[in-house]
């Protein structure tokens, strides 16, 4: 064995080159299977489907909270008031123009964070650690703010959002509260997941 | 130098072993696939995706009432059979279900035995566990029998207790009984009153549901078949690269 | 020993600050590159390694599986338990979940085949005779948690046939003598297979008996680097050696017999890929019809009988009558068909290792021997059962046929160790023995 014989370095090189490389990439491939076997399912995706919420029993100033994708998302229907304050609070802020595109939609990147002013859509879900903000809508002194505008306070580690849920300076929380995809199917209803002008999902 | 009659030596009795083995399973296959007594070949093709959509549509109209596909999904369906979702909203859907629900019927475990004696099956492993002929043969093979409770009897599957759901279509069937003596073995079936499809519509719609089936009991088989051939295209490639690689490294050994 | 132990000095200072404390690199390379196989392996010498890569392929996937399976027989809905519907969510509702499922299911069967060949092959060549018992001996008890671990997880998918396979196995206990009907409950946990002994099985399934096979594997390996491969020339290579101390027909299992691997691999997945991607029940043979019928205990399939890789042994269970008012013989008998392979080292007492320089006896009995294994095959799938009317039309007595059948190749079975004992004491005429392997020039 292994003797004399002429080897051809280059070509034993090249052919296990190749066959390392084509075995590798085949290895790679087969990979993706299992690497996607852990995506959401069928079941997940369907129970993470789009949700209609009927929005026609809320009133003025009240929250309602719906589930999607195992998310709370509020609604709120916002009084003028709560509007009009909003401004207000704004040089408190963090980003108050809601710069951080991966916080809400395109459509919903202005002063109401949202497509109707009165209608705020968000999901509840704090940007510091992800408790469940508590709703405090009254434009009154609270014990953890003087200047209370109305909006949304965390019980875990006092971050505080305004009307629009977005985040004040100086709390823990470093963004403002999402907004999800929806859109209006009709006047009393808007469906949370999918955008305006996307049929459905 | 004996090395290449040792070689074929091996290679030839491994031969021999894999031969003797796959003509035995040649002639297994067929025998293990033929229970269940004589069978119309249902000839489905999974290919045939307007079938498969004639299927649906005809499973959904007239078997979904108290069958259900408790595995399947409206929305896997509207993908894989290329049904527009809202189509298969509009049209497939009876129970007010969403399009990303399983296909359950609306028909509760307990008001199928008490209607039917037994709760309807679910359909959805139908294909795998009985196969496509069976389904086929099964659903062309119902006759009248005023002595059973629903008054329907079946040549494939004996006193089953469902009734022919098909008959609208199929027309009613009457058996012919050997002498003609009233408990004699049956001998065919008689078309006694014709039904609105002809026997060849008719079997074309009992293929149709039948595919449909055949496609439920697995839908990944679309997928599978389709993508097998690229596997094997590479596998193919690799094991010529390793043939060449063993044998520039084997031209050491002497 | 077979291997060289070359203690590996690496430049890269970290390599070499690890292998000062644990040589595993001088390991690998002396169990690799360091270990020398005869040069003259065939086609039978393909299916060691090929059983390896289809031990890492079903970890691998059964590792997955398990992530998505549930191992509960509770209803989920009339009829259905949650471990059913678990598995049919893999094959719809995960995403590639149906591809990992066959390629597990496949593997299963798979292994079989190679493990099948690869102890032929020991018979063939006489691998399992002295020096090489203890190799032998360890790969039985590879075979033997081989076949609990498949059986195990033939049971998970809890379909029917996994319900009354289980019931039937497990009943096999309850012959013991005394103590039969409290070990099949023990074993169960209940008084039929039921959610506590799909449990315990799933336990054993996915991480008991892995462990054992995983330990025997290395053990089987250990054992055979230390005495060396055998060959199809029966030929002891460490005979003859070089200057350099390595033998003279030894070739570096690293490259020649990676490279070689590399290939039989190639060839290997494509077979594998043709049934995974277009025949993954294999016509009932690898995923049986009636397994996709949820598991009933008041409806028994109409053809129960284990899968094929059971069935050579189930069909000598079947054949032996009960007597003395007790089944435990059927029993008895085939487990002795296993056993008594392990104790083949010392009923061959023939000195020529190859067939190809035994007598002729020893090449017809083997070649009986494996016509037997495939022949009570056919009898415990149940395909004489349904072939004999066919043949000899339905007047004849079946079962009476059958079993004149698997009586006659149990008793070749048997009778293959019987005639080899005497045979191997004296009565074989031997052909010489070559003093090098047949491929040198």
């Amino acid at each position: 064995m292994a003797n004399d014989a002429v080897v051809d370095k280059g070509r034993r090189r090249f052919l296990t080159a190749t066959t390392a490389v084509v075995g590798g990439a085949g290895a790679a491939v087969a990979a993706i299977p299992f690497i996607k076997s852990w995506e959401p399912s069928a079941r997940a995706k369907s129970a993470g489907a789009p949700v209609l919420a009927d929005i026609s029993k809320i009133e003025a100033g009240q929250k309602v909270t719906f589930a999607w994708r195992g998310l709370p998302v509020f609604v709120v229907n916002r009084t003028k008031a709560q509007l009009d304050a909003l401004p207000g609070v704004d040089s408190r802020l963090r980003d108050p123009k809601s710069d951080n595109t991966a916080q809400q939609p395109e459509y919903a990147k202005n002063e109401f964070r949202s497509i109707k002013p009165e209608w705020l859509v968000l999901i509840g879900i704090c940007t510091h650690l992800g408790c469940v903000p508590d709703f405090f809508p009254e434009l009154k002194p609270e014990p953890f703010d003087p200047n209370w505008q109305g909006g949304f306070y965390c019980p875990c580690h006092k971050s505080r959002f305004d009307m629009s849920g977005r985040v004040f300076d100086g709390v823990p929380a470093p963004a403002n509260l999402a907004v999800p995809k929806y859109h209006f199917v009709d006047e009393s209803h808007i469906l949370i997941g999918v955008d305006p002008g996307k049929g459905a999902a | 130098m004996t090395k290449p009659t040792t070689l074929t030596m091996g290679k030839a009795m491994l031969i021999k072993f894999a031969a003797a083995l796959t003509l035995g399973l040649a002639l297994l296959a067929p025998l293990h696939a033929s229970e269940g007594g004589s069978l119309q070949a249902a000839n489905v093709s999974l290919n045939d995706t307007a079938a498969l959509q004639r299927g649906a549509k005809l499973y959904f109209n007239y078997c979904s009432g108290c069958h259900s596909l408790r595995y399947v999904r409206y929305s896997r369906i509207a993908e894989d059979l290329q049904i527009d979702p809202k189509d298969v909203e509009a049209n497939l859907i009876f129970t007010g279900a969403k399009i990303g629900d399983l296909a359950l019927s609306s028909m509760s475990a307990e008001d199928g035995t008490k209607w039917f004696g037994k709760a309807p099956p679910d359909l959805s492993l139908e294909g795998r566990s009985k196969g496509a002929d069976w389904i086929y043969s099964y659903l062309k093979s119902f006759y009248l029998d005023p002595t059973r409770p629903l008054g329907w009897n079946n040549t494939v599957f004996e006193n089953a207790s469902m009734p022919n759901v098909l008959w609208e279509l199929q027309g009613l069937q009457s058996p012919v009984r050997k002498g003609g003596k009233a408990d004699g073995p049956i001998e065919h079936l008689d078309l006694t009153t014709p039904g609105r499809q002809s026997a060849a519509e008719f079997d074309r719609s009992v293929r149709d549901i039948t595919a449909f089936l055949q496609y439920v009991g697995e839908p990944a088989a679309l997928k599978r078949e389709s993508m097998g051939v690229w596997v094997l295209l590479y596998l193919a490639v690799f094991t010529l690269l390793a043939y060449l690689l063993k044998r520039e490294f084997w031209k050491d050994v002497h | 020993m077979g291997t060289t132990m070359v203690r590996l000095h690496p430049k890269n200072r970290v390599l070499a600050w690890v292998e000062d404390r644990l040589p595993i690199l001088s390991f690998m390379s002396s169990h690799t590159s360091g270990y020398y196989a005869p040069k003259n392996f065939n086609l039978w010498y393909y299916f060691g390694s090929l059983a390896l890569l289809v031990l890492v392929n079903q970890i691998l996937t059964g590792i997955f599986l398990t992530m998505f399976y549930k191992p509960s027989a509770l209803e989920v809905a009339p009829g259905i338990s949650a471990a059913f519907a678990s598995v049919e969510y893999i094959m719809r509702d995960v995403e590639w979940g149906w591809l990992i499922r066959y390629m597990h299911s496949t593997g299963a069967s798979l292994f079989f085949v190679v493990v099948y060949l690869h102890m032929f092959r020991g018979l063939m060549y006489g691998s399992f005779k002295k020096p090489r018992e203890l190799v032998w001996i360890l790969g039985m008890l590879i075979f033997l948690a081989l076949m609990a671990e498949a059986f195990m997880g033939y049971v998970l998918p809890w379909g029917n046939m996994s319900f009354w396979g289980a019931k039937v196995i497990i009943s096999l206990f309850g012959t013991v003598p005394w103590i039969g009907e409290s070990l099949v409950e023990w074993i169960m946990g209940d008084y039929l297979p039921a959610d506590a002994t799909l449990n315990r099985f799933f336990a054993l399934h996915v991480i008991a008996l892995p462990l054992v096979l995983l330990l025997l594997v290395v053990l089987h390996l250990g054992a055979l680097h230390e005495v060396g491969s055998n060959n199809p020339d029966g030929v002891e290579i460490k005979q003859k050696k070089k200057e350099d101390g390595t033998p003279l027909d030894g070739i570096a299992f690293h490259p020649y017999y990676t490279v070689k691997d590399i290939f039989g691999t190639g060839v290997f997945l494509f077979i594998a890929a043709f049934i995974i991607f277009y025949a993954p029940t294999f016509g009932g043979w690898f995923l049986e019809h009636d397994n996709f019928i949820p598991a009933n205990n008041l409806a028994t399939p109409t053809h129960i009988k284990p899968v094929w890789y059971f069935t050579p042994f189930y069909a000598i269970l079947r054949m032996i009558p009960s007597f003395l008012g007790s089944a435990i013989w059927g029993v008895i008998a085939m487990f002795a068909s296993i056993a008594v392979l392990f104790v083949m080292p010392w009923i061959d007492a023939g000195p020529v290792k190859s067939i190809r320089y035994r007598g002729v006896g020893y090449k017809v009995a083997l070649a009986l021997f494996a016509v037997s294994f495939v022949m009570l095959g056919a009898v415990g799938a149940g395909v004489t059962a349904e072939v004999i009317p066919q043949w000899f039309g339905a007047h004849v007595d079946a079962t009476f046929v059958e079993n004149l059948f698997g009586r006659f190749w149990t008793a070749v079975y048997f009778g293959f160790f019987v005639f080899l004992w005497f045979y191997s004491r004296g009565m074989e005429r031997t052909k010489p023995v070559p003093e090098r392997v047949t491929t040198h020039d």
